[in-house]
């Protein structure tokens, strides 16, 4: 009973737990009841994947009606895989939030706090799961509309700006995702997604569909924060709470980088998407001028969360490049970078959430000596820088050398070049927080002792979770190339 | 006499327009979240104009089998989400827009980056 109705468990679970978690009222309790909520996605998301990789996609229908009528969940090897990248770092940043938010949110607002942060994950796990376009807006409108309202908790008040930026940005952006659905409805009748994919063929030669392929892409776009859509991103992640900055930075981007592959793979089709509308043609230098100028950016910022937010719209414009050679190893780059940099970014952020809770501020100049005064805490970030850099050893070297190979399969060398130059710039700016770190003395009379073993150990996990998938890649890498071959539909 | 049997699509796109111009162009907080606002109901009269057949009534199936006209129910359905969705997206601005005037003092977006600049 409970097994073959795991599909919507994945998301009603933790749907039913968010108004559960403020019921309850205590924060000890929301919190248990969040973290409960994480473990079960987790449990549910690993569950699923391992019965995708071993009997191939699963189909379910809500209720029981059947499908053009009905919801559909349709779940393969891709979303699967996201499931799992969402509910891992959902089980990972909640145990972990505990003591951080305790410092960082006022004590009458942490059940609501809880609250928030698990319909989000409902959200990102709903858009990953649905086989219905429409229901795809409802969840990513419930994710973002829980995001603003945790970003607005931070304590500084650009916070405030900051939430009210993405507010308006974010539903420009899930409007033109609306805008788009609806075109392709008048045009094909239908709403579901494997339906969509067999009708729209059909009347792809007129003009709506290309205006709703447009639509669709800008409002995408928008949501994953593509250069030179990406304004929102670095206030956001810098001024939100170290919890609320880890979860999203490697999941809500992640889910945006998945709907792009799903509507313009799936729906659209690859050979639509880049053989007649030309896809690649825009995604592709949007991607290298994201990798460089926004690398640059970040070697210029004097608060570190900011740098690490300007260096994820680089690392993202690596996702997107991957997915722009629309080639199985291409898309396969992508969506192994998509695992791999929400593993190195939740580790980076919950290292820079440790140093907020010790020394009240993330700003570069106020981590002198850290590299003594919190070992475990700077150890996590230099490991994580190097993983964000791509040195062997680490899941970004997987990562990296995954993409080169990509570009130089297709001949485009200087492609290659750019993304070799992206990991120089990668060197510096995380080279600006460890010299700091490691180089310059402590203030006297600091105090700063480590983080608590509560932030630490997570923190960890995730660090040893760059190393192990860097040492042994055949998993993650076997799992998206099976994805990229789905998504491309070709045969294995 | 084509384009102006399409007038629902041109109130959309007049409606659509002025609502992202509002947003782009005033500094007021308030007032961009009325843009955006304004933005949202193009879209909503968008998806209910698509579905609309004129005579057409409810979709309800006659006791003697006889067959009627009727309108699309879905895309009404479809925009009553997104009626929601649309007002719980203004409540959290404005809640917003509230905490921004008691931290600042003001909802002029100039004036506020003037502030953080000063920081």
């Amino acid at each position: 009973m409970i097994s073959e109705n795991l599909p919507v468990l994945q998301v009603v679970v933790p749907l039913l737990m968010a108004p559960v978690a403020v019921l309850v009222r205590r924060p000890r309790w929301s919190w248990l009841v969040a973290t409960a909520a994480a473990f079960w996605a987790f449990a549910v998301a690993v569950t699923l994947l391992s019965r995708v990789l071993a009997h191939g996609a699963i189909d379910y229908e809500i209720g029981g009606w059947p499908a053009p009528w009905g919801i559909a969940y349709r779940i393969d090897e891709v979303n699967a895989f996201v499931l799992v990248i969402v509910s891992t770092i959902a089980a990972v940043v909640l145990p972990y939030a505990k003591k951080s938010v305790e410092r960082e949110v006022e004590e009458d607002r942490l059940p609501l706090f809880y609250t928030a942060l698990t319909l989000c994950m409902t959200g990102l796990l709903g858009i990953t799961v649905t086989g219905d376009v429409f229901n795809v807006f409802v969840f990513l409108e419930i994710s973002s509309l829980s995001a603003y309202a945790l970003i607005a908790l931070g304590q500084d008040r650009r916070a405030l700006t900051a939430s009210y930026q993405y507010l308006i940005m974010g539903s420009i952006g899930a409007t033109f995702i609306v805008i788009g659905i609806g075109l392709m409805y008048v045009m094909t009748g239908t709403l579901n997604m494997a339906d969509l994919a067999q009708r729209l063929p059909g009347v792809a030669a007129s003009r709506t569909i290309p205006v709703a392929f447009g639509f669709l892409a800008v409002g995408i776009s928008l949501k994953l924060a593509l250069f030179p859509l990406h304004l929102w991103l670095p206030n956001a992640y810098a001024s939100a709470p170290s919890t609320v900055t880890a979860f999203i930075a490697s999941t809500a981007t992640k889910v945006a980088v998945y709907m792009l592959l799903r509507f313009f793979f799936t729906i659209f089709g690859a050979a639509f998407s880049f053989d007649v509308m030309h896809l690649d043609r825009i995604l592709m230098p949007l991607a290298l001028v994201a990798i460089i100028t926004m690398s640059l950016s970040a070697i210029y910022q004097r608060n570190a969360k900011r740098l690490l937010a300007y260096s994820s719209v680089a690392q993202i414009g690596y996702m997107v490049l991957g997915i722009s050679f629309a080639s199985v190893f291409g898309v396969a780059a992508g969506i192994l970078h998509l695992f791999n940099h929400a593993l190195m970014k939740g580790a980076l952020f919950m290292a820079m959430g440790c140093v907020m809770y010790r020394v009240g501020s993330t700003r570069v100049d106020a981590m002198s000596g850290l590299g003594r005064t919190m070992p475990f805490t700077m150890a996590a970030f230099v490991l994580g820088g190097f993983s964000l850099i791509g040195v062997p050893l680490t899941v970004g070297f997987i990562s990296k050398w995954y993409l080169v190979r990509a570009a130089l399969e297709q001949g485009m060398w200087p492609v290659a070049v750019v993304v070799l130059i992206g990991s120089l710039l990668a060197v510096i700016y995380v080279w600006k927080v460890v010299e700091v770190a490691y180089f310059r003395p402590a203030p006297e009379d600091h105090g700063i002792q480590e983080a608590p073993l509560a932030m630490l150990i997570p923190t960890w996990i995730l660090v040893l979770a760059n190393l192990w998938f860097g040492i042994d890649a055949k998993l993650t890498s076997g799992v998206a190339i099976r994805a990229a071959q789905t998504l491309l539909g070709v045969g294995r | 006499m084509r384009l102006l049997g399409l007038y629902n699509y041109w109130i959309v796109v007049g409606l659509m327009m002025i609502g992202f111009y509002t947003m782009i162009s005033r500094g007021n907080l308030v007032k961009k979240l009325v843009g955006l606002s304004v933005f949202q109901t193009s879209v909503m009269i968008l998806y209910i104009s698509m579905g609309k057949i004129f005579g057409g009534t409810a979709p309800i199936l006659l006791e003697d089998g006889e067959h009627v006209v009727y309108t699309n129910p879905i895309p009404s359905v479809l925009i009553l989400t997104a009626i929601v969705v649309g007002v719980a997206t203004l409540a959290v601005g404005l809640a917003l827009v509230v905490r921004i005037k008691e931290a600042y003092g003001t909802i002029e977006e100039d004036e506020i980056h003037e502030q953080d600049d000063v920081m």
